[in-house]
């Protein structure tokens, strides 16, 4: 099967599936079953079918195909006959995932080796990739794609990319408007992320939104009779906007031109609009919405300044090449202009810009051309002013032409990510979306719309120059550091999460800002599934408890152990916890990766500037550690702070549970390594089961007789008592959560931990046989890493260096790094643990002590403040000078000059009007008139009269003409 | 005059019949009280009318005659004045109920 055929067909039936979802449900909605029940399926098995594709996709098409091509890390040497003799494990390896289907994945491995012992055989051959030019040719041979190894080049060539178009919209001049697609490792893996991701969110909403299942009173709106609003529920509409949602994100994520992102990332920012608005009536909701979608306008006016600069310049929106007209050559893309196979990949700033740029010079070298070559044609002038381009461009002649032209097309393309991915200053739209319904937030703040904004940077990675660069990790550093430090102060669980993921987001922008494209996505899909995970983790406790504020909440892990222990899961991975250099979870390898890559910048650069980045980096993880475990401790340890919530708390149902449990899973290990980290992780995973069985027994043996005692389960942790009343007087949480509480539950969950950690090393050892050794999340993102960034480059503008990001991995760097990361993620816990785990320092005392810091942190360092007084407060002023000078001053001109026209009429209708024109028609009438009396005193009657006129008439007529009028002279 | 009356018969002297019984025709319409006079005059015109038809129409008379034209216009006349007749004794009749005269200047019951 040829990927470059599949491939298209599979990931485009997975964007169109959502879309298909949304039209059924937009026409359908409110018909499917009692209040549009089944909406809910049509949503979820339209994207769990997109899903079920992005995986065939991944491991039964690219996998198959070019798992070959990957480069472990010191483990190098892979044979062919493993691939051969494995098939069988491979396939058991991935259906253990629950998502590939057997049959289908054993056809397409077979058939992608037989092509793929020949493609590596041909890949030796250019291991050199100087000598590189006819290499694209060599290997489109087999797959019709570019190929490449990424061993430890010094200069990587195109990573491997289909791409095509699916239609032509339009094609003005030159602008080819077009739908097409841009298909590599990290597509793939952004794919499956975003659709696993999206489809646990699905089912998860499925029960979270419940309620709106019927009439809802809505408590936190009130009206002016002072009723809170009744209004019917809207469950189809909201899996409708889910839909749309997922649609426009796999959209964006397929799309192969810019401007095709640019439709895709619109729609994405209308779809956040609608579902952060999904509770219109309230206002705080309406607000939130109208904020985020200006403040994203607000960006991508950024965004079409970047277009129009990449369009004046290059002249093309496509990112690979493609070939448009049939004749085997492919047109060059955004990738290949900015970075030539001819310049060995470098940065070159494209011809068109130098010669934009530099057009004074032009014309001056031309004219002299001209006197030199008087009989020069024109042709022979294009050549020569082609000729001397690379003198403008190199800077020979005092200045980088072109240069800021690409600076300016590369950051106005980062401003449209920085309102999309919430970086500073456009951050303040992301914690105000926490007004949405938590399965929203879930799916806005990890995996799409935020995601959305990396993404791009990071697929637009080569023709970021460094001084864009520079500029991206300034925002992320500036973006990590304050959100980490309102996250310490904020009381809303969901804030908290929220602040976190801004601060993460800027995690990401700094990674790819100081040189760390492997880093930064890496992070962006690590943090995709714990943040997920820690989104619904909380939506669970407020589905639980009815309110977002911790200072209510407490103790909750007796009550909802799975997602008290799948949110500790969470926070562990966020964190970054590990043991060192052996394994850890998902957000150590990412986070340590982007560390050890700010700090290679620091190490690379002699100033001191260039510090900054790893200090606050290393800051704002100490920062992540305290903040997500002081979450987890007000939430869920300690005792309940406000008794009537906790009396109403019970786990979420196994619908909203279950996702959180398999993200959980991912969360843990979606980074590991097969060879060695899956092993040890999933040893210490079983581990931890056995000993949990162990120790649930035991407490849980205890506990049966009390329970009995009190006629009700409750969990095995002692410190009861208060739960006397029976859970069955909360019926109007009618759904099957009760039946999952006290020992039930517990037994569930000690054979779920001990049985995930069995399934993890069960896939572990099957991966390794299959001979996936080398497939790593970081080894496939690699795989695509942009072309010609694997080295270290220095400014034209700024004269820093970018470290290449494999020097990073150096033991010099990654050893102290990896133990000040583990340090600083392990001193936040610690305090966090001092601090609300134990109660030895209290929060409040600390609060007193710093108070100016504090007020300045839950003030959110005054943001929205500052952005009133600077942007709104100074709007309404003009505004209302405007609205004056209207009222006053042109208000007064148009009714003057309404007023001059009517006296105008007025004096033109009595002149005009009525004496000329009736004047007339009156005087001509009554001649008319008069006429007619004066004749009808001829029509007499008389028959004989008539006859004596008739006769002398005629004989008058007679003597008339006779006289005047001859007939000679007629004849004549 | 002495060519008309004894010289060869030409259309003059068709001619001078015609006008001879138009004018008859004329001057018994404007002096006849009586309606069947006037329709009698009206007679008389018509036929004033068809002999000089008849003359133009007459190749013997004139070499560059109407042809058949003549006489054909002549008996669509006849045939016109036939209805005429008939209506307009059915106008007189009618009259007659009405206003037990025939006198025409009686009928004056439409001036304006």
């Amino acid at each position: 099967m040829d990927p470059a055929q599949i491939l298209p067909v599979l990931l485009g039936l997975a964007v169109i599936s959502p879309l298909a979802s949304f039209v059924v449900i937009l026409l359908f909605g409110p018909r499917m079953g009692k209040h549009g029940e089944y909406g809910a399926y049509v949503a979820i098995s339209a994207i769990g079918f997109s899903c079920l594709l992005s995986f065939i996709a991944m491991f039964g098409v690219w996998l198959p195909n070019h798992a070959h091509e990957l480069a472990g890390d010191g483990h190098g040497g892979h044979s062919t006959e493993q691939h051969g003799s494995a098939d069988e494990k491979e396939v058991s390896a991935s259906s253990s995932l629950d998502v590939v289907p057997v049959a289908y994945l054993a056809d397409k491995t077979e058939a992608g080796h037989a092509t793929a012992t020949g493609e590596h055989a041909n890949e030796e051959g250019h291991a050199k990739a100087s000598s590189d030019h006819g290499h694209g040719a060599a290997a489109s041979g087999g797959h019709g794609t570019e190929h490449d190894g990424h061993g430890e080049h010094d200069i990587n060539g195109p990573p491997t990319a289909y791409t095509g178009v699916y239609y032509l919209l339009g094609k003005f001049g030159d602008l080819r408007l077009e739908i097409s697609y841009y298909i590599d490792s990290v597509t793939l893996c952004m794919f499956c992320m975003v659709t696993l991701i999206a489809t646990l969110i699905h089912f998860y909403a499925s029960g979270y939104m419940h309620d709106e299942l019927h009439d809802i009173t809505d408590h936190e709106v009130t009206l002016t009779d002072g009723s809170h609003l009744k209004r019917p529920g809207r469950f189809p509409r909201f899996f409708q906007y889910l839909s749309l949602f997922s649609f426009s994100m796999l959209g964006l994520v397929l799309a192969g031109n810019i401007a095709m992102v640019f439709v895709f990332w619109e729609l994405v920012g209308v779809c956040s609009y609608f579902l952060i608005g999904f509770y219109i009536e309230r206002k705080s909701a309406s607000t939130a919405a109208n904020k985020a979608f200006i403040v994203n306008r607000v960006g991508d006016f950024g965004m079409l300044i970047g277009l129009m600069a990449l369009w004046s310049g290059i002249g093309t929106f496509s990112f690979g090449d493609i070939d448009y007209d049939g004749d085997g050559v492919k047109e060059k893309g955004l990738f290949s202009t900015v970075r030539p196979a001819e310049n060995d990949y470098a940065l070159t700033v494209p011809d068109r810009m130098v010669l934009l740029s530099a057009r004074d010079e032009v014309d001056q070298f031309v004219s002299a051309y001209r006197t030199d070559h008087p009989n020069a044609s024109q042709d022979e002038v294009q050549a020569a002013v082609l000729a001397n381009v690379e003198n403008w461009r190199d800077g020979s002649s005092g200045t980088h032409y072109g240069h800021w032209l690409l600076v300016i097309a590369g950051i106005g393309i980062f401003c449209g990510c920085v309102g999309k991915s919430a970086q500073f200053p456009l951050h303040v739209w992301l914690p105000d979306a926490m007004e949405g319904p938590t399965p929203v937030s879930a799916l806005v703040h990890s995996a799409t719309m935020v995601a959305a904004g990396v993404y791009l940077v990071g697929r637009f990675y080569p023709v970021f120059p460094p001084e864009a660069l520079l500029v991206i990790a300034i925002a992320g550093c500036i973006t990590l550091f304050m959100a980490a430090s309102i996250a310490l102060t904020a009381t809303d669980i969901k804030r908290v999460l929220a602040y976190s993921t801004v601060s993460q987001l800027g995690y990401m922008m700094l990674a790819l800002g100081v040189g760390g494209w492997l880093a930064g996505m890496m992070h962006l899909i690590t943090h995709a599934f714990f943040k997920s995970l820690l989104f619904m983790c909380s939506g669970s406790v407020i589905h639980a408890v009815h309110t977002n504020e911790m200072p209510e909440m407490g103790g909750l892990r007796k009550k909802m152990p799975v997602t008290a222990y799948t949110m500790l899961v969470g926070c562990m991975a966020i964190a970054g916890v590990s043991i060192p250099f052996v394994v850890g979870f998902s957000g150590y390898y990412s986070k340590d990766a982007i560390l050890e890559q700010a700090f290679s910048l620091l190490d690379h650069n002699e100033s001191s500037w260039a510090s900054i980045f790893f200090v606050f980096a290393a800051g704002g993880a100490a920062m992540t550690a305290f903040y997500m475990f002081r979450m987890w401790y007000l939430t869920f340890a300690g005792t309940p702070r406000n008794q009537e919530r906790y009396d109403h708390a019970h786990e979420s149902p196994r619908v909203m549970y279950m996702p959180l449990v398999i993200l959980s899973v991912f969360a843990v290990c979606v980074a590991w390594a097969a060879y060695t980290d899956l092993l040890i992780g999933a040893a210490i995973a079983v581990l931890v089961g056995i000993l949990a069985m162990l120790l649930f027994k035991s407490s849980s043996a205890g506990h049966d007789s009390h329970s009995v005692a009190h006629g009700h389960d409750s969990h095995g942790h002692g410190d009861h008592g208060h739960n006397d009343h029976g859970h069955d007087e909360h019926g109007s949480h009618g759904h099957e959560a009760h039946g999952h509480h006290g020992g039930q539950s517990e037994a569930y969950l000690r054979y779920l931990i001990l049985g995930l950690g069995v399934l993890v090393l069960v896939i572990g050892l099957l991966w390794m046989g299959a001979g996936w050794q080398n497939v790593t999340l970081a080894s496939l993102l690699e795989q695509s890493r942009p072309v010609g960034t694997t080295r270290s480059v220095t400014g034209v503008m700024v004269d820093w260096t970018w470290p290449d990001e494999h020097l990073s991995h150096v033991p010099e760097i990654k050893v102290p790094v990896t133990l000040l990361a583990f340090g600083t993620a392990m001193g936040g816990i610690a305090l966090a643990t001092v601090m609300y785990g134990f109660g030895w320092l209290s929060p409040s005392d600390v609060r007193r002590q710093f108070s100016p810091i504090y007020s300045f942190l839950i003030h959110k360092w005054w943001f929205d403040e500052l952005y009133d007084f600077l942007f709104v407060r100074p709007t309404h002023v003009i505004g209302r000078m405007m609205a004056g000078f209207d009222k006053n001053w042109l208000d007064w001109l148009i009714d003057g000059s309404a007023k001059v026209t009517i006296a105008f009429s007025n004096f033109w209708e009595r002149l005009a009007d009525q004496t000329i024109v009736d004047g007339t028609v009156n005087v001509v009438s009554g001649w008319l008139y008069s006429l007619g009396v004066s004749l009808h005193r001829v029509q007499t009657g008389k028959l004989r009269q008539y006859i004596v006129f008739i006769a002398v008439g005629a004989i008058a007529i007679f003597l008339l003409v006779s006289f005047f009028w001859s007939p000679a002279q007629a004849v004549r | 005059m002495n060519l008309m009356l004894f010289g060869t018969v030409t259309v003059a002297q068709y001619m001078l019949v015609g006008a001879v019984l138009f004018v008859t025709g004329v001057v018994c319409m404007a002096t006849k009280r009586n309606a069947l006079g006037v329709l009698m005059g009206i007679e008389l015109v018509l036929n004033g009318a068809n002999i000089n038809f008849i003359a133009f129409g007459s190749k013997y008379l004139r070499p560059e005659s109407l042809g058949l034209d003549g006489p054909l216009i002549a008996l669509f006349v006849i045939v016109l004045a036939a209805g005429e007749a008939a209506v307009a004794l059915a106008i007189a009749l009618n009259f007659y109920n009405n206003h037990t005269t025939i006198d025409v200047d009686r009928a004056d019951d439409l001036k304006g």
